[in-house]
């Protein structure tokens, strides 16, 4: 008798890989990313098949939820540049000369061959070796939290953590950078529905965003997954022009974004100067230093994903626009 | 059959489709897209290698790798996109 869930598990598999190819193969652009968020959603099922509903959150929400919205908006942005709303934003670049077949075949092989190796390699792995679970299990009360996946992340692996902060910090100055004096595309032009949808659901959305952040302690759930529910609301805010970013909000934007690393880093300071290695939390405070830093790095990934998705400086090209001439 | 290994094809076909679109694909928006396949491929074959027969507890160390790699991914995209939304708008000013 076979299990039932084996079947499942064999059928959401193909399908995700059957999700994979559409989204590439889709000749629409719009298709492809609507397709591809589907992807998200059913690889995040699969993962929690897998047992990892902490990464099944991180990646329905950020993975898909948040980069589908970015993808729709720079889609939006090539197809308003480009003039002609209705058009396919590949349009542009068909003047481009075309890959020679042979070149597009040889690295499609190549492809094949790294494929190849990367399957060699996970049936050469061992079954299942020893990992890192009794090591976490036996210095879990340690941690101060109760839920492995965050006592790696917020305590043992810290470092990994302010480094993936100072990384999103990173992105954000970047795009602020490279999208300097580049002008704006006309907002999408939201309905009435959407005004009522967004009273509706921004308090459910910011108590959801909330309880994620709180529940992480013992439970799936913490900074990241938290903080982009949280980033949902912004992008509702943005959308639906509820809040419009002023040129004087700036500093305040740029104060939320450097605010998670400079508390996660500050922490690991005053931990340090007592005596300890960084991160060494006192057992006594562990959880208090973790929900806070962890409430630091929630609002400031919020506030970052949300300006990733505006996109430019607010009003940066009038005003440097100006001064430079 | 157990779930890592179906998975465990699957995350390896997801990572082979995903290259071969980065490397072959010509619309830009499609290789961006593609590279994300990639690290849903990457993503999975850790959370395979961090899998337990069901009584045991998964290894956490992978989760948390693979929630890290989610971020630094979709900061990369954001990159990313921003990138071609420039080029996008200097070759648009080029034709004029």
């Amino acid at each position: 008798m076979i299990d039932p869930l084996v079947i499942f598990d064999l059928l959401l598999a193909l399908g995700i890989v059957a999700l994979a190819v559409a989204a590439l193969a889709t000749r629409e652009s719009f298709a492809m990313i609507v397709v591809f968020i589907v992807f998200g959603l059913v690889s995040a099922l699969a993962w929690v098949r897998l047992s990892a509903p902490d990464v099944a959150l991180a990646e329905a929400a950020i993975g898909t939820g948040v980069t589908g919205a970015l993808l729709l908006k720079t889609l939006h942005h090539l197809r308003c540049a480009t003039g002609q709303p209705g058009q396919n934003a590949t349009q542009a670049q068909i003047s481009a000369p075309p890959v020679p077949v042979g070149v597009t075949l040889a690295n499609a092989a190549f492809c094949g061959l790294i494929t190849l190796g990367l399957a060699v390699a996970f049936l050469g792995a061992p079954a299942a070796g020893p990992g890192f679970e009794g090591l976490v299990a036996q210095a879990m009360p340690q941690s101060g939290v109760e839920h492995p996946v965050t006592a790696v992340l917020l305590n043992f692996r810290a470092y990994d953590t302010l480094m993936e902060v100072v990384v999103l910090l990173a992105a954000v100055i970047a795009v602020w950078q490279i999208e300097r004096g580049l002008s704006d595309a006309p907002a999408p032009v939201m309905g009435e529905v959407w005004q009522g949808f967004a009273r509706l659901a921004l308090p459910a959305i910011v108590v959801v965003g909330t309880y994620l952040l709180w529940v992480g302690a013992e439970a799936p759930g913490g900074a990241f997954q938290g903080g982009a529910v949280l980033a949902a609301v912004g992008l509702l805010l943005l959308l639906t022009r509820a809040y419009v970013p002023q040129p004087a909000h700036r500093g305040i934007a740029r104060g939320a974004f450097v605010l998670g690393t400079a508390a996660f880093a500050l922490v690991a300071l005053l931990v340090a100067s007592g005596g300890r290695v960084a991160f060494e939390y006192p057992l006594a405070h562990a959880k208090t230093l973790i929900l806070l830093i962890e409430g630091m790095v929630t609002l400031s990934i919020a506030v970052t994903l949300a300006a990733l998705f505006h996109g430019r400086e607010p009003m940066a090209l009038k005003h440097e626009g100006k001064d430079d001439t | 059959m157990t779930p890592d290994m179906i998975y465990g094809a699957a995350g390896i076909a997801v990572f082979g489709i995903g290259l071969v679109g980065a490397l072959c694909a010509q619309d830009r928006l499609r290789r961006v897209l593609a590279l994300k396949l990639c690290s849903v491929g990457a993503g999975f074959l850790l959370l395979v290698g961090a899998w337990r027969e069901p009584p045991g507890t998964p290894d956490p160390v992978p989760h948390a790798l693979v929630i890290t790699g989610i971020v630094v991914m979709v900061s990369a995209t954001a990159v990313a996109l921003a990138l071609i939304r420039r080029l996008h708008s200097l070759e648009a000013e080029d034709e004029r």
